[in-house]
């Protein structure tokens, strides 16, 4: 049985897909990636794969709400109150026109997930590049609340985003596997 | 009106947008100014249990060393028994526990929680409210000053670490015995800053730093580190000096929340200083 809803536009089986992609990369990012430390500099964020990999063409209601509590669930575990969420948002908010700008052909089937088998490993490289870059520029400035130690903040920001983008691109190549 | 809702209605997806930043950024502020009562923050019921279940496990990865420091801290400890001591017959000493009143007492807590690698570092412990931890007290180790209790719930309490932007903390030069701040500048967590050295203090390598007991949160004398270099930076008329912090902040097992037992009294006091 497939259950259409109007507001959240997945149906069931969706909704729960990610419900799942939720948890699990919580827990990752939690257990796994803030206890790292990359020599006291970097905190790769992994949990944004959750907000790259919604449907190409998902409602603006849902990408912004699930980037803000997406953002928010971390921020609890970070006390970094607000911090997450702020960036979070402005990614979401930037994502519909970064697929505009990187890709070729302007209309995608309906309910296209991104990934390397549909839009190849180029095109998914430079869309979490330029996403992770969205996100961790406000979230390290709004980290530091202030414009001095530039150069330290723009260090950690550069070596965050190489990280963080490494271990999605990474996602991306398992969660393919598991969504076959 | 109606063009205005519709107006609002084909843009929703920007209005959205700027309404949920706002609320960020609210919660931000709010998150800075009051920094107390708020659930959100991961000593609450579910992120602080959550962490405690994760720390019991990860515990027993770090026994053999929680036991050597356990040791060396007991050899410390036995140090300052009597026992240790040999009595000189040379002159009469009488020491009756009269003449000492205790001013802190500690309450031993476990970091369940803990980072060193972002700008802003904050340590979760588990011990809260119904152990006797309240907000704004210190917290320390053998080695050094962990940080200041922020929130505190019924069973846990979150600590702004050392390695903080806000963080400064008054620490004194033992030797020499000037005061100065100590602050963290970022990059290395192994390294802190000592400012507002006078440039006349006649400084060299390895010279100890200690707490210097002005602020109440801390004991006098708490160690902290050793001077790795020092220089007087451009603009400014005083010593800036590296400092080596004896603390290792990425394997905190076991710290002490400091009590003021005569905190309140001194604070009273002092208050009546004001006009």
């Amino acid at each position: 049985m497939r259950l259409r809803s109007e507001i959240i536009d997945m149906d069931i089986q969706g909704i729960l897909r990610y419900l799942f992609l939720f948890l699990l990369l919580l827990l990752i990012q939690v257990l796994v990636f803030n206890s790292m430390r990359f020599g006291g500099y970097a905190n790769p964020y992994v949990y944004l794969l959750f907000i790259l990999l919604l449907p190409i063409d998902v409602s603006g209601w849902t990408l912004l709400f699930s980037a803000f509590f997406v953002g928010l669930t971390i921020d609890v575990f970070q006390d970094s109150l607000g911090m997450h969420a702020a960036a979070t948002v402005f990614m979401a908010f930037c994502r519909p026109a970064v697929i505009r700008l990187i890709s070729v052909k302007s209309d995608f089937e309906p309910g296209t997930m991104p990934g390397i088998a549909t839009q190849g490993l180029t095109w998914v490289t430079t869309y979490v590049l330029l996403m992770v870059m969205l996100h961790h520029i406000p979230l390290f400035f709004l980290e530091i609340f202030r414009f001095t130690e530039f150069g330290q903040t723009l260090s950690r920001i550069l070596l965050s985003t190489v990280l963080s983008s490494a271990f999605i691109v990474l996602g991306f190549f398992f969660w393919g596997k598991t969504a076959k | 009106m109606r063009n205005l809702f519709n107006f609002i209605a084909k843009n929703y997806f920007f209005f959205v947008f700027i309404a949920l930043e706002t609320l960020a950024i609210l919660l931000i502020i709010q998150h800075h100014h009051h920094q107390r009562s708020f659930f959100l923050h991961s000593g609450n019921a579910i992120a602080g249990r959550f962490y405690d279940g994760v720390n019991s496990v990860s515990q027993y990865l770090s026994l053999v060393r929680v036991n050597r420091d356990l040791a060396a801290e007991n050899a410390r400890l036995l140090e300052k028994e009597a026992s240790a001591f040999l009595l000189r017959d040379d002159q009469t000493l009488e020491f009756t526990d009269t003449t000492h009143t205790q001013r802190y007492r500690y309450i031993s807590a476990q970091v369940i929680n803990n980072s060193v690698q972002r700008r802003n570092n904050f340590m979760t412990l588990d011990k809260g409210r119904k152990h006797g931890v309240e907000q704004d007290m210190g917290v320390i180790t053998m080695n050094g000053v962990a940080g200041i209790v922020k929130n505190v719930s019924e069973n846990f309490s979150t600590v702004i670490s050392l390695l903080h932007q806000d963080m400064q903390i008054s620490v004194r030069l033992k030797r020499q015995e000037y005061i100065g701040t100590l602050v963290w500048e970022g990059r290395d967590y192994r390294q802190a800053t000592m400012t507002f050295i006078p440039s006349h203090v006649e400084l060299a390598r390895g010279d100890t730093i200690v707490t210097s007991g002005f602020s109440r949160m801390f004991p006098k004398d708490v160690f902290i580190g050793t001077v790795s270099d020092f220089e007087i930076r451009r603009g400014e008329n005083f010593f800036s000096a590296g400092i080596d912090l004896a603390m290792d902040f990425n394997k905190l097992g076991y710290v002490y929340v400091v009590t003021d037992m005569m905190g309140d009294e001194q604070d009273l006091l002092e208050s009546l200083n004001a006009p």
